[in-house]
């Protein structure tokens, strides 16, 4: 499994409910289950997908997140896993708040915009960032947020987020291996991630 | 839904099967939701594969509205037609017989061996016609229900079942929560739409417009065999959709090079559905038609089970759900998938949802794709392991 996905896992206690938005074929679901005996649900647009995951029997529900978790009653599950998608939200705000309202506590990562390279790109080329974590053109890209861990801090500060956990690591997209990163994270970390709780 | 015939069964199927019939309700009769009561009542059925002997592997099929039991395999000697569902049911299919244990039954109000309008009246001795009760989704699965019990099958892993069979379905997760581990509900809603019902209406009244219908009492006469064709040439026009139509017939001449000038079927979207309606008059009874359709259209799962809730209808049990729509389905379009599930995540269902993009309309279900079998195959695979898992833990 990817290197940012076991240490969302090694977040989740066994027995645990989890709701993964953006699931994808469910690898994460079907690792805490197997492993966990986690009752995991997902939500998944693309319908190959969705359906993929279905067929390895994983819950998943095929449909837009920030609509289809507007229908769980409060507290419906323990976690909810938001995980490499943030940047492509439309609502985040909202989004965050429908997941710590559904969920205890909420899992939240995303490639880092202030990484070296980036602004490297940026400074020395003067072009917007084009990497393996982000690695699309201006033109054509669904990452339609900038997010840097600093951004993140402030914007959970501001909007009353508790930070209960962050870890900067150093992955490749669809690396196995990585590295936890506890010196100037915010420079040369690849990919964010938080555990948020209600304040 | 559309005759089975035209389709080619994927792969080897359960080969030579047996209609078989239960008789109950010979000394009490069978109450049913209008307060009416029949008995003995009949049910014809089919079944696939073996039953584990912890009795964890059986799977109810429950058919659409003009489907019968005869889901899989064929018949001995000259009928060579396979069952409906023969993309669906067989050795290493969706729903594999090599694993589970399939049911199939005719539904109460039937023509295909089930007691309905064509049955005698034991008090007349003679045809019900329309002196048969008007009956239910929920009579037919509490019908369902009794035979269940006389094969000796306590629990379904699974109720799966498209079109008015997923109606079966979801009122078998309502009623009996306790007996439906899983319930798999393919291109099909928690109640008709006004647009559904209107169809409906139509078909009906082109039955009872047939002069040889003569208010239901034909079974010693000719039969409104027209009505019954155009009843059904509506249905085929509802089951595709518009892209389905367009790339099967366009507007392609039958048999002809030009126009004829006259009513005669020129078009060969024209010629299919005289040709649909016909062999449908020939397998079907009209009365039963009625019925049926009327039964399906009363559906209203959140009024009959959560006082107007679908969210309540829900509420109790631990049964699981997958539910399907298909894209181009214009009689059960996927919102009303989505308001099944919405309902179902509201009550706190584990619940699976895939809409399949399909140009085929409501037809999809029926069809054979890699991509449902997977689906429904995941699902059953899932529930069985998680079951079993339970039952060694000693939860009930």
């Amino acid at each position: 499994m990817r290197y940012d996905l076991d240490l969302v896992a090694s977040w989740i206690a066994p027995g645990s409910k989890v709701l993964d938005l953006g699931c994808g074929q469910g690898e994460l679901l079907q690792h805490l289950h197997d492993t966990k005996g986690v009752q995991g649900f997902g939500v998944e647009q693309d319908e190959e997908k969705a359906a993929t995951g279905i067929s390895r029997g994983v819950s998943i529900l095929q449909g837009d997140m920030a609509g289809e978790v507007r229908d769980y009653p409060d507290n419906a599950f323990d976690v909810v896993v938001l995980s490499q998608t943030l940047q492509q939200v439309a609502e985040p705000l909202g989004l965050i708040r429908q997941m710590l309202r559904v969920g205890k506590r909420a899992v939240v990562s995303f490639p880092n915009f202030a990484h070296w390279r980036n602004r490297c790109q940026l400074f020395f080329q003067g072009n917007a960032p084009v990497t393996p974590e982000l690695p699309y053109d201006w033109h054509d890209t669904p990452n339609i947020r900038v997010i840097t861990f600093r951004d993140f801090h402030r914007f959970c500060n501001r909007f009353g987020f508790t930070i209960l956990e962050a870890v900067a690591v150093k992955t490749d997209p669809a690396s196995r291996g990585g590295l936890v990163l506890r010196l100037l994270p915010n420079l040369r970390a690849t990919y964010g991630i938080f555990l948020l709780a209600r304040s | 839904m559309s005759e089975y015939a035209d389709l080619s069964p994927g792969g080897p199927g359960v080969g030579a099967v047996e209609k078989r019939f239960f008789t109950f309700a010979q000394d009490e009769p069978f109450v049913l939701e209008s307060g009416a009561a029949i008995g003995p009542v009949t049910l014809a059925y089919e079944t696939y594969g073996a039953l584990d002997p912890d009795g964890a592997n059986a799977v109810l099929v429950c058919h659409a509205l003009t489907g019968d039991s005869h889901a899989a395999g064929v018949y001995h000697g000259a009928d060579p037609k396979p069952g409906w569902w023969e993309v669906m049911i067989g050795p290493g299919k969706g729903i594999d017989t090599n694993r589970h244990f399939v049911i199939c039954s005719n539904v109460l109000g039937g023509c295909m061996g089930s007691t309905g309008p064509a049955s005698l009246n034991p008090e007349t001795g003679r045809p019900w016609g329309l002196a048969f009760p008007v009956l239910t989704i929920g009579d037919m699965v509490r019908a369902q229900k009794v035979l269940l019990d006389h094969l000796g099958v306590k629990r379904v892993l699974a109720a799966v079942g498209g079109s008015m069979g997923g109606m079966q379905v979801l009122e078998w997760a309502a009623r009996y929560p306790e007996t439906v581990v899983s319930a798999i509900a393919l291109a099909t809603a928690a109640k008709h739409s006004a647009l559904h019902i209107a169809f409906h209406e139509v078909a009906r009244q082109a039955i009872v417009a047939d002069p040889d219908w003569n208010g239901g009492d034909y079974y010693h006469g000719p039969k409104p065999a027209h009505g019954l064709a155009v009843a059904r040439m509506i249905g085929h026009i509802t089951y595709l959709s518009d892209e389905a139509m367009r790339h099967k017939f366009g507007r392609g001449l039958q048999d002809r090079a030009d126009f004829s000038f006259s009513f005669d079927a020129d078009f060969q979207v024209e010629s299919y559905l005289r040709y649909q309606g016909r062999k449908f008059v020939e397998r079907f009874d009209a009365n039963s038609f009625l019925y049926i359709t009327r039964a399906a259209d009363y559906f209203d799962l959140g009024a009959t089970h959560g006082q107007g809730s679908l969210t309540k209808a829900f509420s109790r049990g631990d049964t699981r759900f997958l539910v399907v729509s298909f894209s181009s389905d214009w009689l059960y379009p996927t919102y009303q998938s989505r308001e099944l599930v919405q309902a179902l995540k509201r009550a706190g269902r584990d619940v699976s949802f895939c809409e399949i993009e399909a140009q085929w309309g409501h037809d999809a279900f029926l069809l054979d794709s890699p991509r449902l079998s997977g689906l429904v195959a995941g699902h059953l695979e899932r529930t069985r392991r998680d079951l079993g898992r339970d039952l060694r833990r000693g939860l009930p």
